[in-house]
């Protein structure tokens, strides 16, 4: 994004723009929002689509997550655990093949047709067939589009029966269940608009057909995405009559629109505009840790890189404490596993701290006794560029000189997946809420010739790891909760001690609110950012 | 009014017709081939930069399989050449193919983010002409006064100060301080169920649905934008105006008319003003050009979803259909505005009908 290369000299202009604010604050505020009608402000501009086939942004997950039900849903105050959503019950077969769900009865859509297995059914097939980006999400349990129906099928209106190809966790699959590929689409009306077999894609895409405590209204890209209530819903029924959220990129922007109260909510407010509204009594904020992780990593490929002490050595060479303290600080939380706070096997240690002499011991052993170079490719945006600049001064004290390649986003990426890197910073968000999520890209590496398909971030960084790829599989079939959580435990553990990642943060949403809001709360994940429980 | 009179009038006409005809025609076959190089630089420009378009489009997670069918579906495949001929071909019938970042057809999404723009730059040009010539001319008029030094200094502010620095500041100033206008965006949420873009110039929907209300509304969103750009337009617009007009105040038939007793304000605003309006056509034209590109600036500290945002985004993400498809739209407008002050010019300058 532009607005995030100009961000270094734009930041120094801001300082002007909040001295003024300071000198001319006192602002009158009569402004005010609807007192039936929550406005938030939010940088909308990644949304594509409506449709809970393709929806994979986090603004859709937010959206979508308010306006279709699933048959199970996270936990919002547990998330390791999965709740009912339209399922009443659910049973799993002794050889954990078959997983079969009874609905909740008499439970109706937005638009009043009422809601039956044959609905999950068809939403399953038509995703499987579709095959959009999330479609993973519930192929990678067998379903292809010729076997899709038999697999996922309706036996009677209110039972849903899913099979899958290998005796999985139940967790793992239950947890894939509450992700917005796998909500409910309501076939009637979503049939009346069918174009070429489309399953009602292109209309979908601006349209809604769910059953969720909101309904979505419109949709005008880059402006607005209007929420209504669903009076059909069949839970407790949302207190606000509506809920709109306007497209205001900057963070500046969000916050004059706070402070004068044209806004309820701010969403993307930056650390130095979160100091200043803090300020401000009618002005609360609140907070939640989030599925992202920061991290850079190591290209095994790179002869000085691929030896075990350097990889130590590194971890040491980060200055963690400053980083938390100045760089990420109101956004994200120092933390060095590789399963973000929340999701079920989470392991909350922290081992390493800059400790220059001990580097310089390892780089010793290392035979690098007078250092070495290497370059890391760094996008152009924040935190990632300053985070890559405080590494780089911090290597440079045992002798490592680190070159930083700055790039756009898409370029960089673009060289990391073809392994031509050194080493590459970047940030990687769960997709969906199971450590298996993350597991199989930083310990799964089936493939580590040139020709492997599956771009893991273990692949990127040629860190050939048959080991961990096999246990990354068993943790997949174990059926004990505890003991499943035990094993990637164990598989971050490895992780910390021996991989090429340098873990460094975990992402943190804040958002800053006006104080006569009741409810409002950030859940652990985009899909579970709740709307329709906030009053005034 | 003799018959030779009439005779000689209308051949004058047609031959100022024939040669508009001309104009145009030339016209077409310069902007014609300024779209096929446009085409071409940006297309292979898009092409050879270190990004693969497969995965700008599906992401960083799609599974192998997933990424091989789209990069199938966009031809990235066959050779460069052949990419090529095919999507001229498509461009020839109308079809931009679909961008990446939106998935829509480009067309489609440049239809919905011109008129935001498109709203604004008029706005902004209105602003910057019906300030900035008078100004200009006062400043040419009273060369080297105060009043001279005073436009000097509003015209070098508007040069060089950043736009999203002055946009910041005007909002703190006449939204959050003064509460006069309203802050950014286009209206507010509380007109959504009683107001709808049908144009997408939102004043001009507010006028068709008799909605005054809205209208109000509308009008304190856009005119702090607007006046921001007005005020750079009119920086460019004084200063050229006063050039312009120190050029015309030189010439002898100024003596001529002061020599003939006519007033000041008749030799000032009624002939050199006139005379100087010609090559200031030209002037605005391109301001209007310029601001019609879209401001990336402006649109992203007014929360304006225009063209300029679009362009930028696209960019940035490598999504080169929606990339090709908006410099062919500027590409277009910028011919189409020579061609407009082109003709106004031969309507304001007798001399150019005459041969």
């Amino acid at each position: 994004m532009l607005v995030n290369q100009i961000n270094p000299k734009f930041r120094l202009l801001l300082g002007g723009a909040a001295l003024c604010a300071i000198l001319l604050s006192g602002a009158p505020s009569w402004a005010e929002t609807p007192a039936d009608t929550l406005v938030e402000a939010f940088a909308i501009d990644d949304v594509i689509t409506l449709d809970p086939a393709e929806a994979f942004e986090l603004t859709t997950g937010e959206i979508n997550g308010n306006t279709y039900d699933k048959l199970v849903r996270l936990d919002i105050n547990d998330p390791s655990k999965v709740v009912a959503d339209v399922a009443e019950s659910w049973t799993v077969s002794d050889d954990g093949l078959t997983y079969t769900f009874k609905l909740k009865p008499g439970l109706k859509f937005a638009s009043g047709n009422p809601i039956t297995a044959d609905d999950v059914a068809w939403s399953f097939e038509r995703a499987v067939k579709l095959d959009k980006s999330p479609a993973f999400i519930l192929t990678q349990f067998g379903l292809k589009p010729d076997n899709v129906t038999e697999k996922a099928k309706a036996t009677d209106p209110s039972t849903f029966v899913f099979t899958v190809d290998q005796p999985y966790a139940p967790s793992f699959v239950l947890n894939c269940l509450t992700a917005t590929v796998a909500s409910v689409v309501d076939k009637k009306l979503a049939s009346e608009h069918v174009v070429n077999d489309d399953f009602g894609w292109a209309w979908l895409k601006t349209a809604y057909a769910g059953s969720g405590p909101m309904k979505i209204r419109d949709w005008r890209a880059n402006e607005i995405i209007v929420l209504e209530r669903n009076d059909n819903y069949y839970g407790t029924k949302a207190p606000l009559n509506r809920v709109i959220y306007r497209h205001v990129k900057e963070s500046a922007a969000q916050r004059l629109l706070l402070e004068k109260g044209d806004i309820d909510v701010a969403r993307n407010l930056e650390p130095n505009d979160l100091e200043q509204v803090v300020k401000n009594k009618d002005i609360a904020t609140t907070s939640a840790p989030k599925g992202t992780i920061y991290y850079f990593s190591l290209n095994q490929k790179n002869p000085n890189l691929a030896k075990p002490e350097v990889r130590e050595a590194l971890k040491y060479l980060v200055d963690y404490d400053a980083i938390g303290e100045k760089l990420i600080k109101g956004i994200g939380e120092i933390h060095q596993t590789f399963l973000p706070k929340g999701i079920l096997g989470e392991l909350d240690e922290n081992p390493y701290k800059l400790d220059v002499e001990k580097a310089k011991a390892l780089l010793e052993k290392a035979g690098l006794k007078d250092g070495f170079s290497f370059t890391m490719d760094v996008r152009n945006n924040q935190p990632v560029t300053g985070i890559a600049e405080s590494v780089q001064q911090t290597m440079a004290l045992a002798g490592v000189k680190m070159e930083i390649i700055p790039g756009d986003g898409k370029q960089t990426l673009t060289k990391y997946r073809a392994r031509t890197h050194d080493s590459y910073i970047g940030q990687w968000g769960v997709d969906y809420w199971d450590p298996n999520s993350n597991a199989d890209t930083f310990t799964n590496n089936p493939n580590n010739s040139d020709e492997g398909t599956n771009k893991t971030l273990a692949w990127r960084n040629a860190w050939d790891v048959p080991e961990l790829t096999k246990q990354t599989k068993a943790a997949l079939l174990e059926r004990d909760g505890a003991k499943r959580a035990a094993m990637y435990q164990d598989l971050q553990k490895k992780v910390l001690e021996t991989s090429p990642f340098v873990l460094i943060f975990q992402q943190t949403e804040v958002a800053g609110l006006r104080s006569n809001l009741k409810g409002f709360k950030l859940g652990p994940s985009f899909d579970t950012n709740y709307v329709f429980n906030v009053s005034k | 009014m003799s018959s030779t009179e009439t005779q000689l009038e209308s051949r004058r006409s047609g031959a100022w017709a024939s040669s508009l005809l001309l104009s145009i025609g030339r016209f077409l076959l310069v902007g014609a081939i300024t779209f096929l190089g446009l085409i071409a630089v940006t297309f292979f420009i898009g092409r050879v930069i270190p990004i693969d378009p497969a995965l700008a489009i599906v992401g960083d997670r799609a599974p192998a399989h997933v990424v091989e069918r789209v990069r199938e579906e966009l031809g990235l495949n066959l050779p460069l050449y052949q990419q090529f001929v095919i999507y001229v071909k498509g461009v020839l019938e109308g079809n931009f193919g679909n961008s990446v970042l939106t998935t829509n057809p480009v067309m489609t999404d440049i239809r919905r983010v011109f008129p935001a723009t498109m709203e604004l730059a008029t706005l902004g040009t209105l602003i910057g002409a019906i300030f900035g010539i008078p100004l200009g001319v006062l400043a040419a008029v009273k060369r080297g006064s105060i009043m001279d030094q005073i436009v000097r200094i509003i015209g070098l502010i508007g040069y060089s100060v950043p736009i999203f620095w002055l946009g910041l500041l005007a909002l703190l100033v006449f939204y959050a301080k003064l509460g006069w206008t309203s802050g950014p965006g286009r209206i507010d949420v509380v007109y959504e169920y009683t107001f709808t873009p049908i144009t997408g110039f939102y004043l001009l929907d507010a006028v068709l649905q008799h909605n005054w209300d809205a209208l109000r509304n509308i009008f304190s969103f856009i005119i702090l934008p607007a006046s921001l750009l007005g005020y750079f337009s009119l920086a460019y617009i004084s200063r050229m105006t006063r050039s312009f007009m120190l050029n015309e105040l030189e010439q002898e038939y100024i003596v001529a008319a002061r020599a003939k007793g006519l007033s000041e304000t008749r030799i000032i605003w009624g002939h050199a003003l006139r005379n100087a309006a010609v090559p200031l056509v030209t002037v605005i034209a391109l301001s209007y050009a310029g601001l019609l590109e879209g401001s990336v600036l402006t649109e992203t500290v007014f929360s304006w979803p225009g063209l300029g945002l679009y362009i930028t985004n696209s960019l940035q993400n490598a999504d080169m259909n929606a990339v090709l498809g908006g410099t062919i739209v500027i590409g277009t407008v910028f011919v189409a505005i020579n061609l407009l002050s082109d003709i106004l010019y031969r309507a304001l300058d007798p001399r150019t009908r005459a041969r």
